[in-house]
């Protein structure tokens, strides 16, 4: 019993001494790094903090990522994306207009990742190669001191959070009729050793609305009833 | 007040031709909607007439040199001569592309003739070998002197003699087909018949224009010349002495000219939102391109520009030897208050620095702005508009574009399609027949050469599309597929096989 409040205490006291560490490198004592705006359907599976590092494995999920800061004013870039999907990034609300992409930096994608932090709110990166932790240190000081944050489509090193999807499942296509409407996935946010956190997502919605509904949402009955309309090619 | 008239005959020809770098020589002639518009002499030496057909005009000259009209071409091309006939007489005015009038430099090139003797040789020296000058006491004699004077020469009408040089004239020289017409038919073939007639009869019959030259005729008219304002001169060029061969010190060398270029025109409130960069090595043009700018040029923005341009031309060879004239020629003006900031902040000018180190460090088309656009396919529907510059010629989103893949839209568009595979039950490669038809139900697939085989979950379509089919385009037919794992692909069938285009990622 008394093992068991003393190990809690001792866990509270070391959450602390984090968090107080966490403060001082980021080099702003006493204010906490202010979070990013996030799509409505997104916020309650992670919100971006500016100055951190993510690691995702979908492309779509980092096109919402970016959508939110983007939507609320703020210059997003891409690096190392040759395969942006304009549309969809437009679709899920990303403004193209204040979106920067460098498709091939081939060599100098660190460089290139390096200027744009400190005029951007956001960077979507795809390293080329694995990426040497002692790098990643580096980019990363330099995100929390212009207080922007990196999305990596791939492994990142010592990320903040790894966010990736599980149990993808597309809906309104048959054998051979209608087309893809929605997708229900499971999104899982992995911090450090912790157990991940898993939510159910309708993401893409129904019927071209782009943004995350959760899975309890009235959207759930409509998409899974869908009325088999398009015709059908007979071979 | 005495008039010098210049005229250059056929000038649409001569413009046109000299355009296009070919020899003033050669018959050629300008049509509108295949009527002969003007005609050079080579041409009017095989018959070729104005007003003639097309084939008419071929059949009688097959080497003819068929012409487009462009009246922005002669005027442009006309441009050159009035500012050479600035430099030696201030007050041109310009009649027509081929026509100009001055006032006539009584004594300062020692008389008149030896004044247009100093003028045809300053247009011959422009390469225009035909040039006519006339000079007479109004506009309309001098005009009719130069279309009498001979090859590069001046024909002078003394002064009060002007009547007496109309009246032997015939009455074509109007220029007013109904009035000339009437004339003829009436018996009086010349202007000395026209003469004869009293003034308020003549202006009842044949209107104000005919009257006007009859009064020329009894020595009436005295109009001024409404002469122009040379237009400022605005292009800025820099000539370096000794050569540069690196784009690095053509850059810093050009920028104080970059800076001025800029000032002159914010001296007339105009911004240059399109610029031609012209590079000079060894007295020849080497590289020129038309630069446009979302907002306007500042003057980094022209030094960024030209930087690109040298590099460009180094690095693919364009520009073999030293450097040694770097020209801006404004495209484009607007007035400054169209593209004023808001009083609020406009772009982020902080970004457009970053954005220009990382295009410093990788060259301007590495970063790029995402644009959407019409178009069937998802990688028709996108475009990437090197950042910096307008996107042009984009497909219109709102038509319908029949065969288009519906959202939502696929979140991963491959600039180079992945060869694919998709088997049916059997396990023999799925095709899409001419007419539509598949030769089975796609039962398992491989979307590219990283990822495996997988049955099918579900699929969708087909999607056909028939596009340019005149210029060898061939049919393609779209799906959606799903795997078993979840995963969504846009797979294309070519004609001949199958392509992975995009991901639903």
């Amino acid at each position: 019993m008394t093992a068991a409040l003393l190990t809690s205490d001792t866990q509270v006291e070391i959450d602390r001494l984090r968090e107080r560490m966490r403060r001082m490198e980021s080099g702003q004592l006493g204010s906490a790094r202010p979070e990013l705006d996030s799509l409505p359907g997104l916020s309650q599976v992670i919100r971006l903090r500016a100055g951190g590092s993510y690691q995702v494995d979908s492309a779509s999920l980092a096109l919402a990522l970016m959508a939110g800061p983007s939507r609320s004013g703020a210059w997003c870039a891409a690096i190392g994306w040759t395969d942006f999907g304009v549309e969809a990034a437009a679709e899920l609300g990303v403004v193209l207009e204040r979106t920067i992409l460098v498709p091939e930096p081939g060599e100098a994608w660190l460089e290139a990742t390096a200027a744009l932090v400190d005029v951007t709110a956001l960077v979507l990166v795809r390293p080329p190669e694995r990426v040497p932790e002692a790098l990643a240190a580096k980019l990363s000081a330099r995100l929390r001191k212009r207080g922007t944050a990196l999305v990596a489509l791939g492994p990142w090193p010592r990320c903040e959070a790894s966010l990736s999807i599980a149990e993808p499942q597309w809906s309104g296509a048959g054998r051979g009729e209608g087309h893809l409407r929605a997708r229900r996935v499971v999104v899982e946010v992995r911090r450090g050793t912790a157990q991940p956190r898993r939510t159910a997502l309708w993401f893409p919605g129904g019927d071209g609305a782009a943004v995350a509904e959760p899975v309890c949402a009235p959207v759930c009955a409509p998409v899974c009833a869908q009325p088999v309309e398009a015709l059908r090619v007979v071979g | 007040m005495r008039t010098l008239v210049v005229w250059c005959p056929d000038w649409p020809v001569v413009a046109a031709l000299a355009e296009r770098d070919l020899p003033g020589h050669l018959p050629a002639a300008v049509f509108v909607a295949n009527i002969v518009q003007a005609c050079n002499g080579a041409a009017r030496d095989f018959g070729v007439r104005r007003g003639m057909r097309r084939r008419d005009a071929q059949a009688r000259c097959p080497d003819l040199v068929v012409l487009d009209q462009v009246p922005e071409r002669d005027a442009r091309g006309f441009e050159r001569v009035l500012a050479a006939l600035e430099e030696l007489r201030p007050g041109v005015a310009p009649l027509r592309p081929g026509l100009a009038a001055l006032k006539s430099p009584g004594r300062f090139y020692g008389g008149e003739p030896e004044a247009g003797a100093v003028i045809a040789e300053c247009l011959v020296g422009l390469g225009i070998r035909d040039v006519r000058i006339g000079i007479a006491d109004d506009l309309f004699t001098a005009e009719q002197a130069a279309r009498c004077a001979a090859v590069q020469e001046s024909l002078v009408v003394a002064p009060g003699e002007s009547g007496v040089f109309l009246r032997g004239l015939p009455v074509d020289v109007l220029d007013e087909p109904e009035a000339v017409g009437l004339l003829k038919r009436l018996g009086l073939p010349g202007l000395a018949d026209l003469a004869r007639l009293p003034l308020a009869d003549v202006e009842a019959r044949f209107g104000t224009r005919v009257a006007w030259v009859h009064r020329v005729l009894h020595g009436a008219d005295a109009r001024p010349l409404s002469t122009r304002t040379p237009p400022p001169e605005l292009v800025g060029q820099v000539d370096f002495e000794p050569a540069l061969d690196s784009a690095e010190a053509v850059c810093f060398s050009a920028r104080q000219t970059a800076e001025r270029f800029v000032t002159r025109l914010a001296e007339r409130q105009l911004v240059c939102t399109e610029v031609v960069l012209t590079v000079e090595a060894d007295g020849a043009v080497a590289s020129e391109r038309r630069w446009l700018h979302p907002r306007w040029f500042t003057a980094p923005d022209l030094v960024d520009r030209l930087h690109w341009q040298l590099v460009g031309s180094l690095r693919v060879g364009d520009i073999r030897s030293a450097i040694t004239r770097v020209r801006f020629a404004p495209e484009t003006v607007v007035p400054e208050a169209d593209h004023a900031d808001g009083l609020w902040g406009g772009t982020d000018a902080r970004v457009e620095r970053g954005i220009a180190r990382v295009q410093g460090m990788l060259g301007h088309e590495a970063v790029v702005a995402p644009v959407l656009q019409g178009g069937r396919s998802p990688a028709d529907r996108q475009a990437l508009v090197p950042w910096g510059e307008r996107a042009t010629a984009l497909r219109p989103r709102r038509l319908p574009w029949p065969g288009s893949i519906p959202p939502p839209a696929p979140a991963r568009v491959f600039p180079a399609p992945w060869t694919a595979g998709v088997l049916d039950a059997g396990g023999r490669p799925v095709a899409v027949l001419p007419r539509g038809a598949m030769t089975g139900e796609p039962s398992r697939f491989k979307p590219g050469e990283g990822e495996g085989w997988q049955p099918v979950a579900a699929w969708a379509g087909p999607w056909p599309v028939d596009e340019q089919w005149w210029e060898g385009g061939k049919p393609l037919v779209r799906f959606q597929v799903v795997g078993v794992d979840g995963r969504a692909w846009l797979v294309t069938f070519d004609g001949s096989g199958w392509v992975t285009e995009a991901a639903y990622d």
